[in-house]
């Protein structure tokens, strides 16, 4: 019973079929952000009730769902516009650049304040989970936040010679098209009206996007690899007086690699939600 | 000869019955004639494995709302709030592992694993340095405790705890096992390598650091048995632990689980002698799941017994 009518409920976008006011919103990034999808994958929220799916981030979000505070709704609603409005600012500038300049060369160069402003702000993300305006897991949102963080600044702020890659672009432009969907998504559910288009394409880019942005952060891993090799830069050598070393060039290829068992989760979980949310089907979880 | 008055069944005599559902789907999945009604969920749960031999007793948990708390496996059909017809509601755990199988592993692990490193097996280092021995005594030091600390850990596995639960769901070894041959081996690289760099305070260091590893060691284990007294053998019984004789147990004044604060005290005076950061690093992911079982383990006192000690705290005396 309860499945269903939420699933149905969340089809006729965040309605007042829901008991509490506005639904919480900002939740996790949908797309290329494979992060820890083994904790990801227990719960990707959205912003309407549909998208809570496993059990435990079910309690969790009706645990939650009490009144959200008057100043919580205004803050989140401040918040998600703040963010699509970034996003898009980000989206035209390198609509601008591609179009000025015929290619995508000086493109990484010239969004990247805008890029790491936003990009970091997104760690407020995080204190919403902790302070329980929004129902996802601390865990979740701050896996979700800290792969973005460490592509933008560990990565391409870190590793200049990579900057000019087309793989960039690429991550890039998912990352904009997904932001874009999620933070108006969110702005939207919580006004309390929320046009179904935008619904439709939250839960159907990813299908494109994901591996889209999968793919660029890690062509762009692979290309930093070797100026990470010769430089030795982030990591740490013996002897030194606290026994402990630490080699950036090996983290970077388990990052990697953790993307394989990562990616397969997080991809099929939003699968899954999208099945529920958009076409109401009732799927039976697997036991814990 | 005697004559019996006819037999008038009362309703505790009457044989019950017993129907099992699955808690998801609701099929029927098994019946149950004539159950005793002083029958224990324990018996009921034997009697269902007849039928579904796939589903061994630890596996099984029955309750009386699909959506309920398990019930216990003492607990006697007649005192349940069911009529003659009792429904039960079936969940199944997943494959089980014994608690003290999962142990076991678990510690052996790191026993054996250290040991690879501090013999300096090839493979490990540079091959110039396969079985040879560090210059530096902190190291023969470090890896007598560390290995005694396993063993002791193993020997009160097999002889001093008392588990209230027989089993533990099959992927926590994998989780487990994981967390502390992955620690241990991490630790140990760093320790025994031949460019390990001995502590900055010298001797002084180590001495301070071996006094606090051996006292957090005894009283580690002088807690678990005054826990092992509490509670007879068989039984699953539970007391508010109090301070013995034992000047050890003494930290029950002050905590709910001493024995975790003797085990991070263990692990903080490693890490001293050691100083060495994954050593550290290791106390701190530790010490964070110890605190949140401590929290747990307070809470469920605190529930259970009214006239808990407020003074006490669950790991840290006075702060957490």
């Amino acid at each position: 019973m309860g499945r269903l009518t939420e699933a149905a409920a969340a089809g006729g976008g965040a309605s007042a079929a829901r008991s509490a006011g506005p639904p919480p919103a900002p939740l996790p990034l949908s797309s290329t952000s494979p992060g820890c999808a083994a904790a990801m994958a227990s719960s990707e929220e959205d912003g309407t009730n549909g998208g809570a799916s496993e059990a435990s981030e079910e309690r969790e979000a009706v645990g939650k769902r009490r009144r959200l505070g008057l100043l919580a709704t205004i803050w989140l609603t401040f918040y998600n516009i703040a963010m699509t409005a970034g996003w898009l600012v980000l989206a035209i500038a390198m609509v601008r650049f591609y179009m000025e300049k015929g290619t995508h060369k000086g493109l990484y160069k010239s969004i990247q304040k805008t890029l790491k402003f936003f990009q970091t702000f997104a760690l407020l993300e995080i204190v919403h989970c902790l302070i329980g305006i929004v129902p996802t897991s601390v865990l979740v949102a701050g896996v979700q936040v800290s792969s973005r963080i460490f592509m933008v600044w560990l990565v391409t702020h870190s590793i200049k010679p990579i900057q000019n890659e087309e793989s960039v672009v690429l991550f890039l432009v998912a990352w904009t098209v997904t932001e874009i969907t999620r933070y108006s998504f969110y702005t939207f559910s919580l006004l309390d009206h929320l046009p179904y288009f935008i619904k439709w394409a939250r839960y159907n880019f990813f299908i494109i996007l994901y591996p889209v942005g999968v793919a660029g952060e890690l062509l762009t891993i692979y290309a930093a690899l070797p100026y990470v090799k010769k430089t030795g830069m982030f990591s740490i050598r013996l002897p030194n007086k606290y026994n402990v070393s630490f080699d950036y060039y090996y983290f970077l290829l388990i990052t990697m690699a953790s993307y394989i068992p990562l990616f397969p989760q997080l991809y099929f979980h939003m699968l899954r939600q999208r099945r529920k949310v958009l076409h109401g089907e009732v799927i039976v979880e697997k036991d814990d | 000869m005697k004559v019996q008055s006819p037999r008038h069944w009362t309703s505790r005599e009457f044989p019950h019955q017993v129907e099992i559902l699955d808690a998801k789907t609701r099929e029927k999945l098994c019946f149950l004639d004539k159950v005793e009604p002083q029958a224990t969920i324990a018996e009921i749960k034997n009697l269902f494995t007849k039928t579904h031999p796939q589903w061994y007793p630890a596996r099984q948990s029955l309750r009386l709302d699909p959506k309920g708390k398990s019930l216990k496996d003492e607990d006697v059909l007649q005192k349940l709030p069911v009529g003659t017809t009792a429904t039960l509601y079936f969940r199944d755990l997943g494959a089980q592992i014994s608690w003290v199988t999962v142990f076991l592993t678990e510690y052996a692990g790191p026993l054996f694993i250290y040991l690879l490193f501090y013999f300096r097996v090839p493979f490990i280092y540079g091959h110039k340095y396969d079985f040879t021995s560090s210059r530096h005594t902190v190291v023969h030091l470090a890896c007598i405790c560390h290995s005694f600390h396993y063993i002791k850990r193993l020997l009160e596995t097999l002889f001093v705890h008392r588990f209230s639960h027989g089993t533990m769901p099959l992927r926590n070894i994998f989780k487990n096992c994981t967390y502390y041959w992955g620690f241990a081996a991490w630790m140990a690289y760093y320790i025994n390598h031949p460019l390990y760099t001995p502590p900055t305070y010298g001797a002084q260091q180590v001495k301070l650091a071996l006094a606090i590893f051996v006292i957090c060691q005894l009283g580690n284990f002088s807690i678990h048995m005054a826990l092992r007294d509490l509670r007879p053998a068989g039984s699953k019984t539970r007391k508010i632990p109090y301070p013995t004789k034992n000047p050890f147990t003494w930290l029950f004044l002050l905590v709910s689980c001493p024995n975790y604060t003797y085990e991070v005290g263990s692990w903080i005076g490693f890490a001293i002698m050691t100083q060495c950061l994954p050593v550290a690093l290791f106390s701190l992911v530790g010490f964070t799941q110890m605190t949140i079982w401590a929290k747990g383990k307070h809470r469920s006192y605190l529930k259970e017994f009214r006239d808990y000690p407020p003074l006490r705290m669950p790991i840290i005396p006075f702060l957490l």
